[in-house]
């Protein structure tokens, strides 16, 4: 009999749905049917059901090709060169628990690398904002029940969310929004007409790179001054309206996206829209959230944070004390300058997301991918190694794009062999106490987080 | 050959996010992210037909796509690719400091090249990195 699991986590985007159905086969070794995911969770589900998925690491010969290795010999190849390496980069984390976020930090000291996630190429100008002027956010659950007006600024949940407006932002039933869609109001500023801008009641078309100018248009008019007639490329009236709509609000929630942090003025556009929402709580409530991509990338913010005092750019080469400095420290500029010579890629893929020309300078040392899946980093790899995949055939803790913290379960069993993320990092940092004759250090906030679940390591 | 210069984007779609997941190798992914969007008065200005390939060059490098009419509304002047291994091929890796590539807004000249053959992902990246042996 197959067997639904209820109440399954989805390990996509940053909405971290956890109200997914899996229909699994008797032995739990294959995913039958997905009910409630989006196009997304749906393919991931049964992505993992491909019967070519890795399950032994391979190296790269020196005719090119790659040959399978075991796993004791892809964990010493792995902490030999990062030992052997003056200042590797270890890069990713978009797509897996905070339970290897927490196992690989103690490589990362080990070895003198740089530890980095994701959100570096993503809301790393987020960071940089809110380090500078704080952060007056809520949970998603708060933007459901409250949020009356929902601003969608630079972000296209549709496409890159599929359930985020369901769940959270336009369409759900709150405590004090019991009409759903027909209480609340919707404005969208997209340079192009995206299919959440079609779903917004006021859609303003900006000029491309022009959001700076435009939150600060918004930030004149609330505090009462006149603006030009037209503000990257909106009219005045159309500004003032919007504005009045956000102040006669009873809760009024910002969503910022890509738009503002990859385009001119980065993390200045999210310091003026920070700024926007302080404004605006001198007329009514008004809150901020960051639209984080991926399931678990606010993870790696938290769990750094807690054990080093930073959320990402992450020096430990210094070998005394952590050092933050975006900019410097961080992976695609590291790459620029040739800074690093030794690149492991994990649960991420740097080969199909970082500008070429990073790739290219990353080429040229050591590059090592953890992935449960063949990716394009995998494919430029010296050493590919396959995990369990976090959230479909292994649990963990993840923090959904509000930083609340979820369980996720596994829905499947592991591939025979194959370990998680943290047992495979537990044993490359193991194998680096061995070479360097120290003894490891294991302050886990859980006695049985070394190996939490043991028949599956190898 | 005409040419125009547009305003790149490169966001995301659910096309892409979908195919992704079916793995980057899968025929999907490069059917979702090997198009160009533009505004069809743009392509006109080239001498684009829509649905041929065209070269998008940018200040450090080009890449062959297929010019499309815009799934989501473009505006003149402003071209989008979706994010993944094609648009990357020309994303300046230049951060201001922050980190973060400029991904959004950065200038690139579009031109006519329907004789020119799509790319796959492993023959692009393999091949920036000169580890592509003709997908044997």
């Amino acid at each position: 009999m197959p067997k639904l699991i209820k109440g399954v986590g989805c390990p996509y985007c940053g909405s971290s749905c956890d109200d997914i159905e899996v229909l699994v086969s008797d032995d739990e070794t294959k995913i039958l049917e997905v009910h409630n995911a989006c196009i997304i969770g749906t393919n991931l589900f049964h992505h993992a059901n491909d019967p070519t998925r890795p399950r032994l690491p391979r190296k790269r010969q020196p005719d090119g090709s790659m040959k399978e290795i075991p796993y004791n010999e892809a964990i010493d190849f792995m902490a030999k060169t990062m030992l052997a390496a003056k200042k590797p980069l270890i890069y990713g984390f978009g797509s897996t628990n905070c339970e290897g976020m927490s196992a690989v930090a103690r490589i990362a000291e080990k070895s003198g690398a740089v530890l980095d996630n994701c959100a570096t190429i993503c809301h790393g100008p987020s960071f940089l904002a809110i380090f500078d002027n704080g952060y007056p956010s809520c949970t998603l659950g708060e933007a459901k029940n409250r949020a009356d007006v929902v601003v969608f600024w630079g972000c296209n949940p549709m496409h890159a969310h599929p359930r985020h407006t369901s769940r959270y932002s336009i369409f759900p039933r709150g405590y004090f929004t019991p009409k759903g869609q027909m209480q609340r109001t919707v404005l969208s500023i997209d340079p192009r007409e995206t299919d959440t801008a079609k779903l917004a009641d006021v859609h303003l078309m900006l000029d491309q790179g022009h959001d700076y100018e435009l939150f600060d248009a918004f930030r004149t008019v609330l505090k009462g001054f006149d603006i030009p007639d037209f503000v990257a490329g909106i009219p005045k009236e159309t500004i003032k309206k919007s504005v009045e709509i956000m102040k006669n609000a009873k809760f009024c929630m910002i969503f910022f996206g890509m738009g503002c942090t990859h385009t001119d003025g980065r993390n200045h556009n999210i310091d003026a829209a920070i700024s926007l929402t302080r404004d605006l709580n001198d007329h009514t409530k008004c809150s901020i959230m960051a639209m984080r991509g991926h399931y678990n990338i606010a993870g790696p913010g938290q769990v750094w944070a807690w054990q080093f005092g930073f959320p990402y750019c992450i020096d430990l080469s210094k070998g005394t004390h952590a050092h933050m400095n975006p900019g410097e420290t961080s992976s695609v500029d590291l790459a620029m300058r040739d800074e690093v010579d030794c690149f492991v890629n994990v649960g991420a893929d740097a080969g199909a997301h970082f500008p070429i020309q990073a790739v290219q300078h990353l080429k040229k040392h050591p590059f090592i991918t953890i992935d449960p899946n063949f990716n394009m980093a995998s494919e430029i790899s010296d050493l590919h190694i396959p995990v369990r995949i976090a959230g479909v055939d292994e649990p963990g803790v993840v923090y959904r794009m509000d930083n609340v913290p979820i369980q996720f379960r596994s829905v499947i069993k592991g591939l025979p062999g194959v370990p998680s993320d943290e047992e495979l990092f537990n044993m490359v940092y193991e194998r680096m106490c061995e070479l360097t004759k120290t003894e490891p250090i294991w302050l886990a906030a859980k006695e049985d987080r070394r190996y939490p679940e043991s028949e599956a390591v190898i | 050959m005409a040419k125009i210069n547009l305003n790149m984007i490169t966001q995301r779609s659910i096309e892409e996010g979908a195919a992704m997941e079916q793995g980057k190798t899968n025929p999907n992914y490069f059917i979702a992210c090997t198009v160009c969007e533009m505004n069809p008065e743009d392509m006109k200005k080239a001498g684009i037909w829509k649905n041929t390939n065209v070269k998008v060059t940018s200040e450090c490098g080009s890449v062959i796509v297929k010019a499309i009419e815009p799934t989501q509304y473009c505006p003149p002047g402003l071209a989008h690719i979706r994010q993944g291994v094609w648009a990357n091929q020309v994303v300046p890796p230049r951060t201001q400091s922050t980190g973060t590539p400029q991904y959004s807004g950065f200038p690139v000249t579009i031109e006519p090249a329907p004789s020119e053959r799509l790319k796959t992902a492993l023959e692009l990246v393999q091949g920036a990195v000169g580890l592509w042996n003709g997908g044997q």
